[in-house]
């Protein structure tokens, strides 16, 4: 696919760095020589220093034969303007970054009449993904499937777990339960477990089930916590705002501390019902004060990740509460893992994770599209859901028969309502929700999960 | 510096160099030679050393700036190592200095020969020595990635970087794979052209074959004593129009494949460098009128010479050396300036020169006017100040080799015109020279020193010069 990604900031970078190892042809557009330089560099694309809105750049990079315009760059009315005129130009489709909470209120109304494929929203979506953690927070990681039916939920093996040591074929005997393991993290590696695995302290589990199940199974292996009454979110910015309303919604209490007077008032004002404190989230007596020890959620959403991540371990010292460490800028995987932080979100990668799925699925519109897609473990595993079309090669026929790749593993299967822990004997039918994960090689089709 | 890389890739050259040394062979076969079977020893002996190289792949494949331009140099280095051992074992070259010096000299496609009678060679030989110039050519490099995906992402970039010939380099189409192979594809086309038209002509098979790899790579290796004075005036034309099209940017090809016709004929180099071929022809052919008996002919040899000199190629069909005093000149003029980038040509480059120029100016005007904000611009876009600072460097050190390599070769007691003009020859990848280097003499009168200097200055000019400097500085083999 012919890709032409304009803005090469933070996101730009993540996205031709997962989209180029997929194969695509990518050309970049910046006004920003050393930006562009950077990418060019360091990854297989091509780079343009121009303007994205300005006609003959576009056309310079191809808008012609192109066939998808992602625009991110740090303006919305920019990348707005850029896909119309990419739309005018070519006959490419179009995504654009808004973030702008003005423009969330009319997002389908834009989409329809600027006719882009896609509007993606950074600060949403992670406020999104750290709704759902606040709202079950056992886990430290959720991820949804089929309209939130089914869910990938990931924890931590813990010191005195009853799961250490136990192995997977004995798991649902000892435990008498119904939930299916999908993948494990240990150290640096992705495991796809068969019976004979053993669980070790801290290793980073992610089982698929429906949330009855789920809530079961925590409390049997003791590390069920109560759903977080109220949360404190360190920092104002739009990911802050817009979880806030999130969990106002959902009846959650929030209190925000912000150092900007600025910015209090207009959160303030657009959210009554929040707390908002002005003041600096790294004072202790401040935060104590607030009562982080007491409080069931803390959030750290600062603009520095630094700052994000020694707030974490120090709410994560004092207190019991599930925190959330968000990430824009840095990439020590391997240090933050090891780090006491909780659950951490990487808007930028979830904002790539988000476009990688759309590439994928227009990619390849015949058989069976992928629906929705998460990348697990730095991107070492996805987790992917499809929905079974009626020629698909895997329908109709009983799973013990079909030969599938190595690493590859069919968590569940979402059919009206029901989930379907599957077993040898189930058969995945037309319309079906079929989630699937694997790790080793990357698929855009459901049929590329069997061997040839 | 990670060293498991840098030996692992080698290993890749050394496979891709044994797949090369098999032409030769078959070459040999074909003409019944015995010394067929010098060239299946040494491709088998690259083969296994390439193996050997390559069994285990490194842990860590990062491969930075510094890293490709040493792997670019050093696989230059060890590609003309064993190219080398042929010729030794085939007694065509029986001094292993002198075939290494033959070696490097194709490789870089220079065209500078050690030999006093070039026909008295094995077929085999005369082929590897015409093909190092079409491997050479286009890099080795741009070959091995357009078939071999060797590591992902910029990787390639900074090997490609440090082959390409240019003050800037950028890439025709979004992957490095692709572009290599339309490079490659184009110089293909370009090769085949040239051999049937030369066989239509009436040259042998065997002739086109190594005629052409010494015009499309801009080599010069002839395989005759006369180099091409011998063939008809037609193929010397044809031979005129292939050299000058070698040395045009490869990128204005691939604008007039994608209809971008226009883009292609708005060029500032390819315009400058036109301008240039047609304006010292013209002058030239007037001053050298009245040695030859026909107008034609005059233009003929003007043409010849010019293209021959400007893209490097040093090919001849007249003994230029007797020409008068300002043809000569002008022709040692046109040996710095050199080809386009992104050419297969070498020499200084007329968009470096372009960009210097534009420096210039924009310096006197700054003396004018003191406060004024100008940029230098190309193609009607603006120059970043990277890409001219490293022109100007480029020059420093361009003259700094060229000086040095001069006093250094000075020791063979020959005149100050032979060591100025071996030294520019070698240096430009150009091949013949002046006086006793002229095209009808060659390189055997230098001592092995000398050899050894002219042979780093053939090097240091294909890779334009900083891989072949940073491979010198104690600070790139130091530990991170």
């Amino acid at each position: 696919m012919d890709i032409i990604i304009v803005g090469c900031g933070k996101v730009g970078y993540t996205l031709v760095e997962q989209l180029s190892n997929e194969d695509h042809n990518i050309v970049v557009i910046d006004e920003k020589q050393e930006r562009v330089q950077r990418i060019t560099d360091s990854l297989d694309a091509m780079g343009i220093v121009g303007n994205g809105i300005n006609h003959r750049t576009l056309i310079e990079a191809g808008i012609g034969t192109a066939d998808l315009l992602i625009a991110v760059t740090g303006d919305d009315e920019k990348n707005l303007l850029c896909c119309v005129i990419a739309r005018k130009t070519g006959h490419c489709q179009t995504i654009a970054r808004v973030r702008n909470p003005i423009y969330n209120e009319e997002i389908e109304f834009l989409k329809k009449e600027f006719g882009l494929a896609m509007i993606i929203n950074p600060e949403l979506t992670a406020a999104n993904e750290i709704s759902r953690i606040f709202q079950f927070p056992s886990a430290i990681r959720v991820d949804s499937f089929a309209k939130g039916h089914v869910e990938l939920l990931h924890f931590k093996v813990g010191k005195n777990c009853p799961l250490i040591h136990l192995k997977l074929l004995n798991l649902s005997q000892t435990l008498h339960t119904n939930v299916l393991v999908c993948t494990v993290v240990r150290g640096n590696e992705v495991i796809i477990p068969n019976g004979d695995f053993e669980f070790e302290e801290n290793d980073t589990v992610a089982i698929a089930s429906q949330r009855r199940n789920a809530i079961e199974f925590f409390q049997k292996i003791g590390i069920m916590k109560t759903r977080v009454g109220r949360a404190i979110l360190a920092g104002g910015g739009k990911i802050s705002f817009y979880l806030a309303k999130i969990l106002l919604k959902s009846g959650i209490r929030v209190t925000i501390i912000e150092r900007d007077r600025e910015r209090c008032d207009v959160l303030s004002d657009l959210m009554p019902k929040a707390t908002i404190i002005c003041g600096d989230a790294t004072d202790q007596t401040l935060l104590m004060q607030l009562g982080l020890d007491q409080a069931q959620g803390f959030a750290a959403l600062t603009g520095l990740d630094e700052e994000n991540i020694l707030l974490s371990l120090y709410a994560n010292d004092v207190s019991n509460a599930r925190t959330v460490t968000k990430i824009n800028r840095i990439s020590f995987h391997s240090v933050i893992n090891e780090l006491n932080l909780g659950s951490t979100i990487y808007p930028r990668i979830i904002t790539a994770d988000y476009i990688v799925k759309y590439v994928r699925s227009t990619n390849n519109s015949r058989n069976s599209n992928v629906e929705t897609l998460y990348k697990l473990a730095n991107g070492k595993a996805e987790a992917l859901e499809f929905i079974i079309k009626a020629d698909s090669a895997v329908a109709g026929i009983p799973l013990q028969d079909l030969h599938f790749r190595k690493n590859t593993l069919i968590c569940c299967i979402y059919r009206h309502g029901k989930v379907i822990i599957p077993s040898g004997q189930d058969i995945i039918k037309a319309g079906d929700s079929v989630l699937v994960v694997l790790s080793g090689y990357r698929i855009s089709d459901i049929k590329e999960i069997l061997e040839d | 510096m990670n060293y498991w890389i840098i030996l692992y890739i080698l290993g890749c050259v050394l496979k891709f160099e044994s797949g090369f040394l098999l032409l030769p062979a078959i070459v040999g076969l074909l003409y019944q030679e015995g010394n067929a079977l010098a060239y299946f020893a040494v491709a088998a002996l690259c083969l296994i050393l390439g193996m050997l190289l390559t069994h285990k792949k490194p842990v860590s494949t990062n491969l930075y700036t510094r890293e490709g331009f040493v792997t670019v140099a050093l696989s230059w280095i060890v590609m003309s190592i064993f190219g080398a051992l042929p010729f030794v074992l085939t007694k065509d070259i029986p001094s292993y200095v002198d075939a290494l010096f033959e070696t490097i000299s194709g490789f870089t496609t220079t065209g500078a020969s050690i030999l006093t009678e070039v026909e008295p060679l094995s077929h085999a030989s005369l082929f590897w020595r015409s093909f190092s110039h079409w491997i050479g050519g286009m890099g080795v490099f741009v070959f091995i990635m357009a078939i071999l995906p060797l590591m992902g992402g910029g990787s390639n970039m900074n090997l490609m970087k440090a082959e390409s010939p240019g003050p800037s380099v950028s890439k025709l189409v979004p992957h490095a794979k692709d572009t290599a192979k339309i490079l490659y594809g184009l110089y293909l086309a370009m090769t085949v052209t040239e051999v049937v038209l030369l066989r239509l002509f009436g040259m042998t098979l065997f002739d086109a074959l190594t005629t052409a790899f010494g015009t499309v790579g801009t080599g010069g290796f002839g395989i005759r004593n006369d180099s091409l004075a011998g063939y008809s005036p037609a193929l010397q034309n044809i031979v005129t129009i292939f050299m000058i099209l070698s040395g045009v940017n490869y990128t204005a090809y691939f604008y007039i494949l994608s209809r971008k016709i226009k883009e292609a004929f708005c060029m500032e180099e390819i315009r400058w460098y036109f301008i240039l071929i047609f304006a010292s022809a013209g002058v030239i052919a007037a001053n050298i009128r009245s040695l030859y008996p026909t107008l034609r002919e005059t233009l003929r040899h003007a043409f010849f010479q010019v293209g021959s000199i400007i893209t490097t190629t040093g090919f001849a069909t007249t003994d230029f050396d007797l020409w008068p005093e300002m043809s000569k000149c002008i022709l040692v003029v046109l040996m710095f300036v050199g080809a386009c980038a992104g050419s297969t040509g070498g020499g200084m480059k007329v968009s470096r020169l372009l960009i210097l120029f534009k420096t210039i100016r924009k310096e006197l005007l700054l003396i004018i006017h003191p406060r004024e904000v100008r940029k230098i611009r190309m193609d009607g876009r603006s120059v970043e100040h990277e890409v001219t600072r490293a022109s100007n460097v480029f020059l420093v050190i361009y003259f700094v080799v060229l000086l040095l390599s001069t006093l250094l070769i000075s020791v063979d007691e020959y005149n100050f015109t032979t060591n100025f003009t071996a030294v520019v020859s070698a240096l430009n990848n150009i091949g013949p020279g002046l006086d006793l280097v002229g095209p009808t003499q060659n390189f055997s009168i230098f001592s092995a020193f000398s050899k050894f200097i002219l042979m780093f200055d053939m090097l240091a000019g294909r890779l334009e010069l900083f891989p072949m400097m940073i491979l010198m500085m104690p600070a790139t083999w130091k530990r991170r």
